[in-house]
């Protein structure tokens, strides 16, 4: 979330699209109804479904799954065209009037530099215009041609209302009307906030989806504001947290990046990361990446991390790709892989396709669960009959399952999607002789070291160096580990500006980022993180929720990345000259010496407005980018493409490309798409809120609440295939099939595409072969094997099946 | 304990009267229809608090689950798909024992202190007083109470008593996500009402209001509703609930007929004339006790 | 209720029939009514994070004992936190069923092994388990350990075995699991981000 949970209560307007928050997140979504009852809010859902979110709306808009940019892009287009846009903040904090370099184009569905037999794009020409002085190219009028702000105009004039409601099935008089309320926000004094999920994220064009809300953001001047932003609603307790550690194949902690196969050079790696200005006087704040970096290093390698080896840069593996989930598993399902571990994760129910991951699995050599239940993956050689039918004898996977402990039983910070990292205490030991999972990894890591001390082998200077300082060597406690990401001093740090003055002695723990060195001189493991446990102590784990500007900003309730700030790009927050926008919710503002608030302001502090350095600190040219440059995968603007299985065939936009170009799509799962003839009905798969992922039906609670596996159709579908109310279905895709209960409803209706009759059918996942609720398929079974193409999200929100009565 | 009876208002088939009691705060839990996502924390905190567990289910073609009130779900959410001139709306009520002011069941019970009703308005049900003979069923205009076929006894929500006995608000209403339900005294969840009504009738719902069913006395469980003048839409609430007639002979001329006349058993022609009120749960009690054979 | 003529009798000879008594007037003055006992008094109260969603509502979990050496603490009830900026107290269907899945009956407590083409668990010690495991992955790291790619630069990568990392479990898990995994080479390293 650019803002965080309380903040919501600051919006003027609610959007909840791409995502379900009163089911997914209820209490966070009470920020929802006390902005509905406190601040007048007016409320809007957009989704397939007329969900729970939906049953509290002022207005509720259905459309058709996985069109989700062309609405969007259908928003820009209405904003624009009818100059509904926030001007002075458009100017002055979006690249609206940077150049884009000549060469750029978009035809036919495709832009410029499309390599079509690698699905991929040679991205040289989206650039901006540099000039002579190094700098990217202007014009404050914003009417040069190659502007992003005319390049924007052009680009989604396509996106007229007949041409949305005729591409998402949403009744045009809808759409205008949620247009409308969208463009009263964009005066300086009311705020709209976006609120999505993995609505957005599970479709192939998924990062697109999330992009364009942030243009519409830009363009209403709601980015960095109260009330305003884009609001990510994670899914689980710590997958913020986990992100920001970096557990990604192609990250380390704090979005630092692994080095690719090419970079062999260090010096090389660090300067392509960080980032030259693009405009006189920005901040620039990744041009501190070595700072990141070599503090990682020391954090990880100690004393061996020396400037001679480059901080160990070699001891890192180098990317020949991205190794993802999808790729891994068809690594696996080719024979390629011989171990994995699942920590907490339960991939048989939540990876596409299970027939393959099984294949998959049973290809495997050894597999380590390590998790508080009992898996569905632990157990993906037991036969369950029709839910599980697997020749256990001939898989000869070995599987070693390892319990760990759960929240109740263990110390820790987990950080929410508000980034607040808040610490927790143990209740009560595990049952049984179950370990918390440090300990686990610990134990695990300290007889592969044994090994390698012992016999030698593969290169294990990483492994025979890894710092491993902790007081109980098998038993690493939460706090050390929490001590060593925030980091500390390894030689006495001295002010810049005057040597001789020592501003934090050897061994202390830092203050925050703004200490890192280069030198070796401080370690950290994760620099965004850095001021969560200081010389005052555990910062995670304050518990004052004093909030004196009534905005939310409980700056001592616990620790909010980065730096303790609550709201992202707040300087956006204020005017060019420091004012801020909306006088009834200012977070920060220029007070002769420096800038306050009620807010850490994401700003250099000393920098006095009239600077020209902007509020976007992060990004070399110091705004918000309308226009993405080479960042996306496919294509500077988002651009509608149908989902790789769409009910309609085509693309009305463009029918020679229908999909998203750039995805990437192996041969196999290629042939296992299916087409509307024989899948007719466009599903998509979801949660209810009764039931946590794969986790609740094995608490009995839940399982009361809703205790076996359903699918919901609308009732015209269901009068059409003779479907009552709690009849048994089956419901197959190309992959496979499922049976479940029919909930028929009129929350579902048919939708009127190109032309067509679009029916849904709504898949909740909850159910599996192991647990208290009563068994049920993996719904997984159907769902496609492609992923969003920056992301590799797969497309779990849109594909085709057949449905019938069983 | 004994100073408990202090606070007790009325005890059920006790003819004398209980003590000059205490005054407390009359309570009241507001359920706000509008505001409810129907995500069912009520539930599961009433079973959590409570400590009992129904039975794991099937699915019926409705997310309603338990789909009805039992013996250990004392509170069930109640989802009805209603077409208005506003478009769809999915109206989702919270349903459960609304502690009347003019309890039907306590005045229906025949076992002494069995029901009592506390001077904070809580009718709540004493289990080991409990004969089990369902009168209480008959007695009640909302369809509430329902035997356990485990121990023939008689069970529903205690408005978290135990809570509001040392000061704390009803499990339900402590975890509602959204803030639909909420729980204070009666006049200030009066006001609290004419805030959300207020908000509803600038929202385009002309007729939304308060329930607090003057039939019965009045409730301790009030709804706010987006259509008052249609309770029913909300899965069948009750329109103009009063006590069933039932009641009444029972109290006037039926109960010391019963008494003098239980072993012969003639009365039983006019049990069942008088209990067809507009209650509807003969299927409910007439499966319980097939299910008990 | 439509009580049938059985069914009224059954009631008469069962329950009724011996509080009749007491309905002709004869009332038992001590028929009191108590609620029930409050079932947190001497309670110990511990301050937790939900584990489900990432709006991270604040938990209060009550436990069996008062930490006392010899007490055991057992979990018992557990409640939002009214502190809490976020939830102010209130818990969604699975917040407030949490208790349940402490107390699970699919948790797990031991270390178990399968054999290749096993049907059953077997349980096992933590340190059979561990030195299973570490040399499983030696093994297979030995011997698919890539130095060098064709080029001749040096990669130091393993791709033959991947890890998934829990995205319900601490930052502090997270991160020594970051490290420990890192150190080793893996690449085909991923969490619960994507799904």
């Amino acid at each position: 979330m650019t803002n965080h949970w309380v903040d919501i209560k600051n919006a003027n307007v609610i959007i909840v699209m791409g995502g379900n928050a009163a089911e997914a997140h209820p209490c966070g979504f009470k920020w929802v109804t006390e902005a509905k009852a406190h601040n007048k809010a007016t409320f809007i859902v957009i989704d397939p479904r007329f969900t729970r979110s939906a049953s509290v709306a002022d207005l509720y808009a259905p459309l058709r799954t996985g069109t989700d940019i062309a609405f969007l892009g259908g928003v820009i287009n209405y904003l624009l065209s009818n100059d509904k846009i926030q001007h002075e903040y458009v100017k002055a904090y979006t690249n609206a009037p940077f150049i884009v370099k000549e060469g750029y184009e978009f035809e036919d569905g495709l832009f410029s530099g499309y390599e079509a037999a690698k699905h991929m794009y040679d991205k040289s020409t989206w650039a901006y215009e540099i000039g002579p002085d190094g700098y990217a190219k202007v014009d404050p009028t914003l009417t040069h041609p190659r502007s992003v702000f005319q390049l924007l105009k052009k680009h989604y004039s396509r996106y007229t209302p007949d041409a949305v409601s005729n591409i998402c099935g949403t009744p045009k008089d809808t759409f205008l009307k949620v247009c409308e309320i969208i463009a009263t926000t964009s005066v300086p004094d009311r705020t709209l906030t976006f609120m999505y999920a993995l609505g957005w994220t599970q479709h192939t064009v998924g990062s697109q989806m999330i992009r364009t809300a942030a243009m519409v953001q830009l363009l209403l001047g709601n980015v960095g504001m109260a009330g305003g932003g884009v609001n990510a609603l994670r899914g689980h307790s710590n997958i913020q947290g986990l992100t920001d550690l970096g557990l990604l194949s192609n990250l380390l902690p704090g979005y630092l990046t692994l080095p690719g196969d090419k970079e062999t050079d260090y010096n090389a790696y660090i300067s392509a990361r960080a980032f030259k200005p693009l405009r006189p006087g920005q901040l620039d704040y990744w041009q501190n990446y070595a700072k990141f970096h070599v503090s990682l290093m020391k954090a990880w390698f100690g004393k061996a991390a020396t400037k001679e080896n480059k901080w160990c840069f070699n001891w890192l593996p180098k990317l020949d790709k991205v190794y993802d989930v999808l790729q891994v598993f068809e690594l696996m399902h080719q024979g390629k892989m011989n171990g994995y571990f699942c920590q907490g994760f339960n991939p048989l129910g939540s990876i596409p396709n299970k027939a393959k991951l099984i294949a998959a699995f049973s290809k495997l050599k050894y597999m380590v669960v390590i998790d508080p239940l009992a898996t569905e993956t632990s157990c993906f050689w037991e036969n369950h009959g029709e839910y599980n039918d697997v020749k256990t004898s001939e898989i000869q996977t070995e599987v070693i399952r390892l319990p760990s402990t759960c929240f109740a039983e263990e110390n820790g910070s987990l950080t929410n999607s508000g980034r607040w990292l808040q610490w927790h205490y143990r209740g009560a030991p595990p049952p049984g002789d179950a370990k918390p999972d440090a300990d686990i990894i610990a134990g695990i890591y300290l007889k592969l070291r044994e090994l390698y001390q012992k016999e030698g082998g593969a290169f294990p200077d990483s492994i025979l160096n890894l710092t491993w300082n902790y007081d109980i060597p098998h038993a690493p406690s939460p706090e050390e580990l929490a001590k060593e990401y925030n980091g500390k001093a390894l030689a006495d740090l001295t002010d810049p500006k005057d040597k001789s003055k020592v501003i934090l002695k050897k061994g202390l723990q830092l203050d925050g980022f703004a200490q890192l060195q280069d030198d070796g001189s401080t370690s950290c493991g994760c620099w965004i993180f850095s001021g969560s446990w200081t010389e005052k102590g555990n910062m995670m784990a304050r518990r004052d929720n004093y909030d004196p500007s009534g905005l939310g900003n409980t700056l001592n309730w616990a620790f909010s990345w980065p730096a303790n700030r609550r709201i992202l790009y707040n300087r956006a927050s204020c005017d060019p000259s420091g004012k801020p926008w909306d006088p009834k919710r200012r977070l920060i503002w220029w007070d002769g010496a420096k800038w306050t608030g009620v807010d850490v302001p994401d700003f250099k502090p000393d920098v006095p407005p009239g600077n020209p350095m902007s509020p976007f600190i992060m990004q070399p040219e110091g705004v918000g980018r309308l226009f993405a440059l080479d960042k996306m995968a496919e294509g500077p603007f988002p651009e509608h493409y149908e989902p790789f299985e769409t009910p309609i065939d085509t693309n009305p936009l463009h029918p020679k490309v229908v999909n998203n170009p750039a995805a990437r799509v192996f041969k196999d799962d290629r042939a296992a798409f299916g087409t509307s003839k024989d899948f007719p009905y466009a599903a998509t798969t979801y949660r209810v809120t009764e039931h946590f992922h794969f986790w609740t039906k094995h608490t009995r609670i839940a399982s009361i609440l809703q205790p076996e596996q359903f699918v919901e159709i609308g009732v015209e579908l269901a009068k059409e295939k003779g479907i009552k109310d709690g009849d048994w279905v089956k419901v197959w895709s190309n992959r496979g099939f499922i049976k479940a209960k029919a909930v028929v409803t009129k929350r579902l209706k048919p939708l009127q595409v190109n032309g067509k009759t679009v029916n849904h059918v709504g898949i909740p996942i909850h159910w599996g072969f192991k647990g208290l609720a009563k068994n049920g398929y993996l719904a997984n079974t159907l769902t496609p094997f492609v992923g969003d193409a920056n992301t590799q999200t797969p497309e779990f929100k849109s594909f085709l099946v057949n449905i019938e009565k069983a | 304990m004994a100073l408990q009876s202090l606070d007790i208002t009325r005890r059920s088939a006790t003819s004398t009267q209980p003590p000059d009691r205490r005054k407390t705060q009359e309570v009241v839990k507001l359920i706000d229809v509008s505001k409810c996502i129907g995500c069912k924390a009520c539930q599961a905190a009433c079973m959590e608090w409570n400590d009992t567990r129904d039975v794991i289910g099937a699915n019926h073609g409705v997310l309603d689950n338990p789909m009805d009130l039992t013996a250990a779900s004392w509170t069930v959410m109640r989802y009805s798909e209603v077409e208005t001139d506003r478009g769809l709306e999915w109206l989702i009520r919270k349903d459960g024992c609304m502690h009347c002011s003019d309890p039907g069941c306590l005045k229906a019970c025949p076992a002494p202190g069995a029901i009592v009703q506390y001077s904070n308005g809580i009718v709540d049900f004493h289990e080991e007083s409990c004969i089990g003979c369902g009168y209480c069923i008959a007695g009640c205009p909302f369809n509430i109470p329902r035997l356990s076929k485990k121990d023939s006894k008689v069970y529903k929500c205690t408005l978290c008593s135990d809570r509001v006995a040392v000061g704390l608000e009803p499990a339900c209403a402590k975890t509602c996500p959204t803030g639909a339900i909420v729980f204070g005294t009666k006049e200030d969840m009066y006001h609290h009402a004419e805030g959300r009504i207020s908000d509803l009738k600038s929202r385009g719902f002309a007729k939304a209001g308060i329930y607090d069913a003057p039939g019965v006395g009045g409730t301790h469980v009030m709804y706010v509703l987006q259509h008052a003048d249609k309770p029913e839409l909300y899965h069948g609430l009750v329109k103009d609930p009063d006590i069933s007639p039932l009641v009444s002979l029972w109290k006037g001329v039926a109960k010391p007929l019963v008494t003098m006349a239980f072993g012969a058993g003639i009365l039983g022609a006019v049990m069942h004339y008088v209990t067809k009120g507009p209650n509807e749960v003969s299927e409910e009690i007439e499966k319980e006790f097939k299910d008990e054979k | 209720m439509n009580v049938t003529r059985r069914q009224f009798f059954k009631v008469c000879a069962g329950g009724l029939a011996t509080s009749s008594a007491v309905a002709l007037g004869f009332s038992v003055d001590n028929a009191l009514a108590e609620v029930r006992e409050f079932k947190l008094t001497g309670s110990s109260e511990t301050r937790n994070t939900c584990p489900y969603c990432s709006v991270a509502c604040g938990l209060i979990m009550y436990s069996m004992g008062d930490k006392a050496k010899n007490a055991e603490p057992s979990i018992f009830h557990i409640e939002g936190d009214p502190d809490h900026p976020v939830n102010r107290g209130t818990l969604c269907p699975k917040g407030a069923g949490l208790v349940d899945f402490i107390h699970s009956p699919d948790r797990l407590k031991y270390p178990e092994y399968r054999a290749p083409g096993a049907s059953e668990w077997k349980r096992i010690s933590w340190d059979e388990a561990f030195t299973r495991a570490a040399r499983l992955m030696k093994d297979d790291r030995d011997k698919n350990f890539i130095t060098k790619n064709s080029d001749g630069a040096t990669v130091n990568r393993w791709l033959t075995t991947g890890f998934l990392a829990a995205s319900a479990s601490s930052n502090e898990s997270g991160y020594i699991t970051h490290k420990v995994v890192r150190s080793t080479g893996i690449l085909a390293f991923d969490n619960q981000a994507r799904v």
